[in-house]
């Protein structure tokens, strides 16, 4: 089904065949798949790459993204730890420093809590502390954000906290396209890479082209991508967002209002001349993520259009559709009124368009 | 022969300065000197170990010569910096490590530069016994150009090969370590990480998580604990419930060394790297050590502890006078030939402070660089919009 969406939203009209056949030259393939088979490759291509974290070994991984590389990497490189996210991701980082490329693995970002000093102190910032001695080639993943009745503790997006770092870049994949190559590209990065991953998006299946499949297939991280061209505004998001805002898109398609869909892909480095050649083609501008409003992504991309040159396009003030400034409420009809909805992006569309 | 007329001529320079009665002049060449002695050294305290290290250990002239001017260098060294700290040109932490010089010469014994260390934040003296020099040393604590971390570390965060600073968060370095230990084992060689913390980051919960992983494991890291005694201003019976922390490390096996004797530490080094290498696993050695100092030069020393109890272990365990009277009453060096290191010590550090004091600071154009590695340049935010700087790589 949401390929069909995909589909429908970029305007093509020709017919829909669901291929399954390997004349194919487009594949199905989901998140969670998509980050499987990047791993495997990378791990085949650099026997210096290894995975380590809670269950990503005999169990496959707690959301099954590690499935099958245990049974073919084996103890060495696949390393299943204790729960302690602290020591387990100040040795990852270790073995970064003295010349290996780990993968740690978070279960969920809320538990890299326990050991954001080894993220900041120990990986962001040697590479400067050193004046450019010691490297630090290190992928932390995991899945990041809201997910579906886990509650305030286990719904809580990092992105605004990792990417106020200098020194780490900071990913946050929406589809499988974005999955595959951003981790590619960010376990061939010779710097530490938070990977921002979504439970909700594991499941959701994408279409692959072939080009897409070969194993040197990365996307540059720090760029962002126009994922629907538009003219009247700008809707500027990342991860399971961007969805949400093509799915607006199209609603506000009817209405006669084009929307251009950034999807950010890269936190930081941010991709500001995307978003401001955008903003400078619509003149209007609303930001859409997960994560709380007060200091978020969003409130950077405000700050910046407002410092740049394309404030001077703006027909109406810039604003954020964001989740709700509260911890993540359990019952299901609090936790679907904590999050942005479809309706919020159209709203918020409709507001600044003043329709 | 060149040896023996400058003893010659030092002699009779040191007599012709003095007002004093004649001095015997006496003319010592190297056959004179006894090439190797062998010392009793006291006794290591033993957890889960059969056997421990030898109680005696056999010095070499060479190596006795060598562990004194290396002492010396980070004594003079630590000093010096005091004095540039008084004098402001040092700013912000500076951890002082005279006392503990034993430490980190017997640790370097026991090793190879090919093998692995790293430690907390009261670092120079390992930066300089992992191959880094006074003068970089210095320089970087100065906060100049030629700094060993070109001025952008300070005095914490120094690095020079297989040596991984100088870290400021206390604890942290520990699994940074077994981290190490753990690419030691994973590319097949036969390097160790020998993975430093002190008497008061022994409490700290990832230090055991990092206990629990290296057995699970079989990780190649000697855990070496510094107990100076205190942690900053807490005495060790203040912070901990166990001061024996040679046996914290529980099912890890463990000794505890006099960590003032260089020989005691070279001896248990070795034999701690031994057992890693066959494989073994980790092992904790507790070096019983003190510092002269208060924690950092902010901490004058003495509000948690008197200036006798310093006093007293100057006079009676200090490391370096250790060392030269063993090395004296053996016959195994002169006393002019040891008095000729300390000037050409003295000599080295005022150079290098001389040197960090007119080196230039690092050029503004590096304030952005060394972001990303391998990265092309690109644009950094300064303190205002219009503020555009460049990094590179």
């Amino acid at each position: 089904m949401a390929s069909l969406r995909s589909f429908l939203r970029s305007g093509k009209t020709f017919v829909i065949l669901f291929v399954v056949t390997s004349c194919a030259s487009v594949f199905q393939v989901n998140v969670r798949d998509a980050l499987n088979q990047a791993m495997d490759e990378e791990l085949e291509r650099d026997e210096r790459v290894f995975l380590l974290g809670e269950e990503v070994a005999q169990y496959d991984g707690a959301y099954k993204v590690s499935r099958g590389l245990w049974k073919k990497y084996g103890d060495k490189r696949i390393i299943d730890t204790p729960i302690t996210e602290m020591g387990f991701a100040g040795i990852a980082v270790g073995a970064a420093f003295a010349g290996l490329r780990p993968i740690c693995e978070f279960m969920t970002w809320n538990f890299s809590m326990q050991a954001i000093d080894q993220v900041i102190n120990s990986a962001a910032k040697t590479y400067y502390m050193s004046a450019g001695f010691q490297t630090v080639p290190i992928v932390f993943r995991g899945p990041n954000g809201s997910s579906a009745g886990v509650a305030a503790q286990h719904s809580q997006c990092f992105a605004a906290w990792y990417g106020h770092c200098p020194g780490l870049k900071v990913v946050s994949p929406w589809n499988s396209e974005d999955a595959r190559g951003l981790l590619k590209a960010a376990i061939r990065d010779d710097n530490p890479v938070v990977f921002l991953e979504n439970e909700m998006m594991y499941g959701v299946p994408f279409e692959l082209s072939e080009e897409m499949m070969h194993k040197d297939f990365v996307i540059p991280i720090g760029k962002a991508k126009v994922e629907r061209q538009g003219t009247h505004i700008t809707l500027v998001s990342h991860s399971r967002c961007v969805g949400f805002c093509l799915d607006a898109a199209a609603v506000l398609a009817k209405e006669g209002v084009e929307c251009e869909v950034v999807n950010l892909r890269t936190i930081r480095p941010l991709d500001v001349d995307t978003i401001e050649a955008s903003v400078m083609k619509t003149g209007n501008l609303v930001t859409v993520e997960g994560g709380w409003p007060q200091y978020g992504v969003g409130a950077e991309i405000c700050a910046r259009i407002m410092e740049g040159p394309a404030f001077n396009y703006l027909d109406a003030p810039a604003v954020r559709v964001t989740g709700v400034d509260i911890p993540m409420p359990y019952a299901k009809i609090l936790e679907d009124h904590s999050v942005p909805q479809i309706k919020d992006i159209i709203f918020s569309v409709k507001k600044v368009l003043n329709m | 022969m060149q040896k023996m007329m400058t003893l010659i001529s030092n002699v009779l320079r040191g007599s012709v300065s003095r007002n004093a009665a004649s001095v015997v002049v006496s003319s010592r060449s190297y056959a004179d000197f006894t090439p190797e002695a062998t010392f009793d050294i006291k006794k290591v305290d033993l957890h889960r170990l059969e056997e421990g290290p030898p109680l005696t250990s056999t010095l070499t002239r060479e190596d006795g010569l060598k562990y004194y001017r290396t002492m010396q260098t980070i004594r003079r060294m630590e000093l010096k910096a005091d004095q540039l700290y008084k004098q402001k040109i040092i700013r912000g932490f500076c951890h002082l490590y005279d006392g503990q010089e034993a430490c980190a010469v017997g640790i370097e014994g026991g090793i190879t530069l090919s093998d692995h260390l790293i430690t907390a934040y009261r670092a120079h003296g390992y930066t300089l016994t992992r191959g880094g020099t006074v003068r970089e040393i210095m320089a970087e604590l100065t906060g100049r150009r030629e700094g060993i971390a070109k001025g952008k570390g300070g005095s914490m965060h120094m690095y020079t090969k297989n040596f991984y600073g100088g870290n400021g968060i206390v604890g942290a370095q520990v699994p940074l370590g077994a981290g190490v230990a753990l690419a030691c084992k994973y590319l097949g060689t036969d390097q160790l990480c020998v993975s430093l913390y002190g008497d008061g980051a022994a409490n700290q919960g990832q230090i055991f998580e990092t206990y629990n992983m290296a057995s699970l494991w079989k990780l190649p890291i000697i855990f070496i604990c510094e107990n100076n005694q205190y942690g900053m201003g807490t005495s060790v019976e203040r912070a901990s419930a166990s001061t024996e922390y040679y046996k914290r490390g529980d099912f890890i096996p463990g000794l505890r060394v006099d960590g003032m004797d260089v020989l005691c530490v070279r001896e248990a080094t070795k034999f701690a790297a031994d057992h890693c290498r066959s494989g073994k696993g980790p092992i904790l050695m507790e070096l019983q050590t003190y510092r002269y100092h208060g924690h950092s030069m902010s901490d004058p020393g003495v509000s948690y502890r008197t200036r006798e109890e310093i006093q007293e272990v100057r006079s009676k365990s200090d490391p370096i006078s250790m060392l030269k009277d063993r090395m004296l009453s053996n016959n195994m060096a002169s006393v002019e030939e040891l008095k000729e290191i300390d000037i050409e010590v003295r000599k080295e550090i005022e150079d290098a402070a001389q040197f960090a004091t007119t080196d230039p600071e690092p050029p503004l154009d590096d304030l952005c660089s060394h972001i990303y590695a391998n990265e092309k340049s690109f644009e950094v935010r300064g303190a205002t919009p219009w503020t555009k700087l460049t990094s590179h790589s």
